[in-house]
């Protein structure tokens, strides 16, 4: 019974693969795949909310299907296997952790088109996307430097991959340079969502004299932790977490997935869709700055907003020489600019930071 | 590298703290496992007990209430389970997988408007001058009431099955359910009891998440708690001061790795993270290594059906 069942959902598959093709009105089917649950106020959710936005623009000319809090690892097959004999005809796995799955699975549905999110392993019928958070980090360490009356930044990191690292950087050059006596301590969580262990990270910092919470995890948990202390700020993560202002949370990096999931669910449609690797930052949209609260003095408000206009408006580069990396060695000369290979690959830290990234 | 930004004293009691939701579902699970029956649901009854204690005490604004609230989700929950494998006799695994499936879609469902909400505040109980005792103020008289409920509970549950009659027959009914039965005890309803039980702990456990630990409602924040509480059961071996013992260790390994973190060591959290569950596995080989020892320890009836034809 149940093998008939796969055997169907091949057939019918094959069948809306075709008719895809062949421009018919069958619905295009639409598949995400998520890392947490899409109520964890955060990454997920936002791009929750990009799938809905494609339902909301295309209306019955496209279907979308979810599956949440899957595993990173070969859990992952599975769910994409399931989903591509389900019929989809387009799939977004949304973790870095997806990738090797992603390309699996992909080998094995070539008519099926899948869409990485964050990673760097591209094939015919697999696209990358990602967005340059990095941009959002540099505010961030701008206002975090300014802040700071101990001068102790906290940053909850998940894994020691190129995009945590790439926003660890980007947050102490800019910490560092409005505040030479800044230190960051970072704590690896090994999860993107266990809100028990984020509020226990972000305890453990605040116990240990930071006044400044970074996160790059999922989940509102550093903010609820952060929100009984007096004199501790935080930043929304990659959703505006705007239940925690004015404080703790005085600002955030906001991702904006909608208006890219729309693009390529419409290049499908046409059967215009191209393998491709999309990375977009403040200035396409991709990246949103939440509204910075008042508890943030206003020149310091102002200082970061004229930052982030510069940034999208491709005036000023987050990561602008002179730069050394960790070891003292030269990185980027003065005036030059990081180039986007090294910092899609990024696996250093910048002069200053002295913890050791690990293996 | 600044070891000296770390106080021992605080992180003992910031273990207590990120111990005590795994010791209260660990202690419930285990006078249900005392009982003869296995249940795996304790992920989905943590996660329901958790947005009902959320729920009820942000309505009510009382957090006592919210506990109270719970429980009795929990509880309630957990007869789910024990109607389905005492009474339908369906398979205690299964139905215990699919308890924490549910519990978790449910838990997702309950929670869609309390997103976002502040729970009221739970105090710390005041122990007056007790509180400003050197080292043991801070360790032992600077706790909510729940950690103390807690402990509490492991010494009832301890003396419970010790010395009391009635735990007598909740241990006889776990060792051979036929034999108890064939002594005129009610098997089915002794069974019934454990596992309601057993819900409520679990559900205070979650209730302590979203109510003190984190505190807020997010879906699936109990993360895997509830698989920890029942290796802990295994790691004490079915007894009550180990299981303290157990969430302890658990909870502090986490704890502590987090707060070398952060004073700046590089510690191997790999290894670190992964030390309690070698040493659970180790409980268990050492333990099957001695026949006569691992029949003292696991009770004999566990995971297997009952019914009074048999």
């Amino acid at each position: 019974m149940k093998r008939r069942n796969v055997l169907a959902g091949a057939a019918l598959a094959m069948s809306l693969g075709g008719a895809a093709l062949a421009g018919s009105h069958e619905p295009v089917k639409v598949g995400f795949i998520y890392v947490g649950p899409v109520g964890d106020g955060g990454w997920t959710y936002e791009h929750n909310q990009g799938r809905l936005a494609v339902e909301e623009h295309f209306g019955d000319a496209v279907e979308t299907v979810f599956q949440e809090s899957v595993p990173e690892g070969a859990d992952a097959e599975r769910a994409l296997t399931q989903m591509a004999l389900q019929g989809a005809d387009l799939i977004f796995t949304t973790s870095f952790g997806y990738m090797d799955p992603t390309i699996n699975v992909a080998a094995k549905f070539p008519d099926v088109k899948f869409e990485h999110a964050t990673g760097y392993k591209r094939a015919d019928n697999v696209s990358t996307y990602s967005a340059r958070f990095y941009e959002g980090r540099a505010v961030q360490g701008h206002i975090a430097g300014k802040m700071t009356k101990t001068n102790k930044v906290g940053y909850i990191a998940s894994f020691p991959i190129p995009e945590v690292i790439r926003g660890i950087n980007a947050a102490y050059i800019h910490a560092k340079k409005v505040n030479p006596d800044i230190e960051f301590s970072i704590i690896w969580a090994y999860t993107w969502f266990d809100p028990a262990k984020e509020a226990d990270a972000a305890n453990a910092l605040i116990e240990q004299g930071a006044d400044v919470i970074l996160q790059h995890t999922d989940s509102t948990a550093p903010q609820a932790a952060a929100q009984g202390v007096d004199g501790v700020i935080t930043f929304g993560q990659a959703s505006d977490m705007s239940e925690y202002a004015p404080l703790p949370r005085v600002s955030s990096i906001i991702d904006n997935w909608a208006p890219y999931y729309i693009a390529r669910t419409q290049a499908v449609i046409d059967g215009t869709w191209a393998s491709v690797d999309t990375w977009d930052g403040i200035g396409p949209g991709m990246v949103e700055i939440g509204e910075i609260s008042d508890a943030v003095p206003a020149d310091v408000k102002a200082e970061a907003e004229a930052m982030r206009d510069a940034i999208a408006a491709g005036g000023y580069h987050p990561f602008t020489g002179p730069l050394k990396k960790q070891d003292g060695s030269d990185w980027l000369a003065e005036g030059e600019v990081a180039d986007d290979g090294t910092l899609a690959g990024m696996n250093f830290y910048v002069e200053g930071l002295t913890a050791t990234i690990p293996n | 590298m600044d070891l000296s930004s770390i106080n021992p004293l605080v992180l003992i009691a910031a273990l207590m703290v990120a111990s005590t939701p795994i010791l209260l579902a660990a202690i419930g699970e285990l006078v249900v496992e005392k009982s003869g029956v296995l249940n795996l649901g304790v992920e989905g009854m943590m996660i329901t007990g958790a947005i009902c204690g959320f729920a009820v005490a942000v309505e009510s604004g009382s957090p006592a209430l919210g506990f109270l609230g719970a429980a009795l989700g929990g509880a309630v929950l957990s007869l789910l389970f024990g109607v389905l494998t005492q009474y339908l006799l369906s398979n205690q695994v299964a139905t215990g997988l699919a308890l924490t499936l549910f519990g978790l879609g449910l838990s997702a469902l309950m929670g869609q408007g309390y997103i976002g909400i502040k729970p009221p505040a739970t105090g710390d109980v005041n122990f007056g001058p007790l509180a400003d005792l050197p080292v043991l103020g801070i360790v032992l008289f600077s706790h909510d009431l729940m950690v103390y409920v807690s402990l509490a509970l492991v010494a009832a549950v301890w003396a419970f099955l010790k010395y009391s009659r009635a735990g007598l027959i909740l241990r006889a009914v776990g060792e051979s359910h036929e034999a108890a039965h064939a002594l005129g005890y009610k098997v089915v309803r002794v069974r019934l009891a454990a596992i309601a039980f057993g819900g409520a702990c679990a559900g205070l456990g979650g209730a302590y998440l979203s109510l003190i630990r984190v505190p807020q409602w997010t879906e699936g924040m109990t993360a895997g708690a509830g698989w920890i509480a029942l290796a802990i059961v295994v790691f004490a071996s079915w007894k009550p001061w180990r299981v303290l013992l157990g969430a302890y260790l658990f909870g502090g390994v986490t704890v502590l790795q987090l707060n070398l973190q952060a004073a700046g060591l590089a510690v191997p959290v790999e290894y670190l993270s992964m030390s309690p569950y070698i040493i659970t596995i180790l409980v268990l080989v050492i333990m099957s290594s001695n026949r006569g020892r691992a029949a003292l320890t696991a009770p004999a009836a566990l995971g297997r059906s009952f019914h009074a034809s048999s």
